[in-house]
């Protein structure tokens, strides 16, 4: 997702990213080796962003799997969320090279259409994962977290956990970016509350140090806020931080979103009371194996969206609703340990 | 200040002029423009909310500056000599997980001594890049934060380190005076700030700065030895960048690679609305200690009022063009 284990990037980074990254991708995809030479087929990846380690573990899932299948691998990465041109060139070049399959992380919904919709009339298979293209059928299958029920999840158990006359906020990422709003939507429909009957809320950059801010804003603005919301894990542990200062460390319900390995961590310590796990590496298996088929006899994937799961953790499961331990979830983490 | 009118003879004598000229002369000056912004806001949220004008949330605000406000510190020494450092984030930034990850199995100073030496020795980096090799600042550091902040993450594996040492978090403490925490490093940041504007305004070191600022040609001429005043200052803002890692470890016990993404341009915004010309050789760190105030205030207002937090930034966005605006027009009448 263009969010967030962290979202990054100042202005000025971005000009040197994008300088960076162009280079980066010539270097890597301008290579020479035709997708077909000494029999071995090429794929190629597109990833998003890999200083995000749920990025960089989607990739590296995705690179091992083509490999334990003795691929060659072609691999770009747009530097910043919502860096497409750079994607855009690294398909360009992926098409020169022959590749038999593209597996995107895209950087937006619908920039990537026009050469991706190339790709295909090359007989290339283009995989989308961790987030829908605009329409989804420009890819021939996508392989994601369904973030609505991610979000509905840690709704509806922030819901049953919640004290007597909950105040409840939410801590968002910018909420023009899908996941990021997806999962907002399915946080209110699992807790069941309207929009405007919120406590408080506030966008954050889907980092610690905003999240903190954020929430010492709004706790400052409202004292009783006892149910809070966030994007994702380092923006709850922000807000922890916030919560803590404040004196109330245990008197509030804290939910987030990604199943990091530190972020699980944080539910073991009991700093967030529940996540709702995204399973990168599933993204990228499932991707090489549709690839596997693709290659082997041209068959294509079925199509469409296709889920790759969300699990919530807990060590505190409330009745009805089906969770996993923090234990569980630090085998199933991913991320640095 | 820099600036400051001289009185002359005459209205020393006449009571009812010097008055008047003491008006003028606040009015004109530099922090008048960001103080009355910063009041103004005070008592707009003031009025417009029922949180907002209370001990502990003013106290609040100012913990909330104290990162970013230490940043643009560093800042206006460099934009003083018409300079811009876009690598101060990024510094503060490897200085904070230098520190944070030595300090995980070793002594907590130790680190901290560490993580103060990487930071102005790449100030040293940025300042010899400027003043031997003549390089524009804004390319020089612009290089400089793409490779530091790549090593952050190289060093780190992308990951963040919890703080746990009282020593390294101890700018989060401080006396509570009625109930309300002064940190220590609210105390910090307000020193330093002193204490570089002491050094700017009162010591021949300062004199140079500003010269070197407002015309390097000149100052070269007059003999200044504008490499080494360069150098300086370079090196000082890291030395003060190393002080806002420390502050960073304090607020968010967490030593965070991906933090503080936007600390360049924060500390640029919060430079520019305190008043310090981007043209150099003029403005100061006062100004600068209020215009990361106003940023702030904004911020924590507009989320108090319970407005899209969108507006904070149209509402900074907005006070950066008036203060160039502002400094822009100083510059005219000035040279008419």
């Amino acid at each position: 997702m263009k969010i967030v284990r962290r979202a990054a990037g100042s202005a000025g980074l971005r000009v040197s990213a994008l300088a960076l990254a162009c280079a980066f991708t010539a270097v890597a995809c301008g290579g020479n080796g035709a997708g077909d030479t000494g029999g071995k087929p090429t794929i190629g990846i597109v990833a998003l962003n890999l200083s995000n380690p749920f990025f960089g573990t989607l990739e590296k899932a995705t690179e091992n799997a083509a490999k334990a299948k003795g691929w060659k691998v072609m691999k770009a990465e747009a530097k910043t969320p919502g860096d497409s041109a750079t994607q855009v060139t690294a398909i360009e070049n992926m098409i020169a090279n022959k590749v038999k399959a593209i597996v995107v992380t895209p950087a937006s919904a619908t920039a990537l259409n026009g050469v991706l919709k190339r790709a295909e009339e090359q007989g290339i298979l283009v995989l989308a994962v961790n987030a829908p293209l605009k329409p989804d059928s420009t890819a021939a299958a996508t392989y994601a977290t369904d973030n609505v029920a991610a979000g509905k999840l840690i709704g509806q158990w922030a819901k049953a956990s919640a004290p007597a006359g909950a105040g409840v906020a939410m801590l968002d990422f910018d909420l023009s970016d899908a996941p990021s709003a997806d999962r907002h939507k399915g946080f209110l429909d699992g807790y069941g509350i309207a929009a405007s009957a919120l406590a408080g809320k506030a966008l954050t950059k889907g980092t610690e140090d905003t999240g903190q801010q954020e929430m010492e804003n709004l706790l400052s603005a409202h004292p009783g806020i006892n149910v809070v919301y966030t994007i994702n894990e380092p923006t709850a542990r922000g807000a922890y931080t916030a919560i803590k200062n404040k004196g109330r460390a245990g008197k509030v319900v804290l939910v987030s979103v990604d199943g990091a390995c530190s972020g699980v961590q944080d539910v073991r310590d009991g700093v967030i009371g529940a996540t709702a796990m995204q399973f990168p590496d599933k993204m990228g298996q499932k991707a090489v194996q549709a690839a596997a088929a693709y290659i082997k006899d041209g068959t294509k994937p079925e199509g469409g969206i296709v889920d790759s799961g969300t699990q919530l953790i807990t060590d505190r499961p409330v009745k009805g609703l089906a969770s996993q331990t923090s234990q569980w979830g630090l085998e199933h983490c991913w991320g640095p340990k | 200040m820099a600036g400051g009118v001289r009185e002359s003879d005459i209205a020393e004598l006449e009571t009812p002029l010097r008055a008047r000229r003491d008006l003028r002369s606040l009015v004109t000056h530099q922090i008048f423009g960001p103080l009355l912004a910063l009041v103004v806001a005070v008592i707009v949220f003031a009025l417009t909310t029922s949180t907002f004008f209370n001990s502990g949330n003013l106290a609040l605000i100012a913990q909330q500056s104290v990162v970013v406000g230490t940043l643009a510190l560093g800042q206006t020494l460099i934009i003083l000599t018409s300079g811009i450092d876009l690598a101060n984030g990024a510094i503060m930034v490897l200085g904070s997980v230098v520190i944070g990850k030595m300090a995980v199995g070793n002594d907590p100073v130790l680190a901290a001594v560490v993580g103060l030496v990487v930071c102005v020795a790449l100030g040293a980096v940025n300042g010899a890049l400027v003043s031997w090799l003549k390089l524009p600042p804004f390319i020089v550091t612009l290089g400089v934060m793409s490779v530091v902040m790549a090593a952050a993450r190289l060093y780190t594996d992308s990951q963040s380190y919890p703080i746990t040492s009282d020593f390294l978090t101890v700018l989060n403490d401080g006396p509570a005076i009625g109930g309300v925490t002064i940190t220590y490093g609210v105390m910090l940041w307000i020193g330093l700030t002193a204490v570089l504007g002491f050094a700017l305004t009162q010591t021949s070191w300062g004199v140079r700065v500003y010269a070197v600022g407002d015309n390097t040609r000149a100052a070269e001429l007059s003999g200044i030895k504008v490499r080494r005043v360069l150098l300086s200052v370079y090196v000082v803002a890291g030395l003060v960048y190393a002080l806002a890692a420390w502050q960073a470890l304090g607020r968010t016990p967490t030593a965070d690679p991906s933090g503080y993404a936007n600390g360049n341009l924060d500390s640029i915004t919060a430079v520019v609305i305190g008043g310090t010309s981007l043209l150099g050789g003029r403005g100061g760190v006062v100004g600068t200690l209020i215009g990361a105030l106003i940023v702030s205030v904004l911020q924590n207002g507009l989320t108090q009022a319970g407005i899209d937090s969108l507006y904070q930034q149209v509402a900074t966005g907005v006070l950066v063009i008036v203060a160039v605006g502002v400094d822009h027009l100083a510059r005219r009448r000035q040279q008419r």
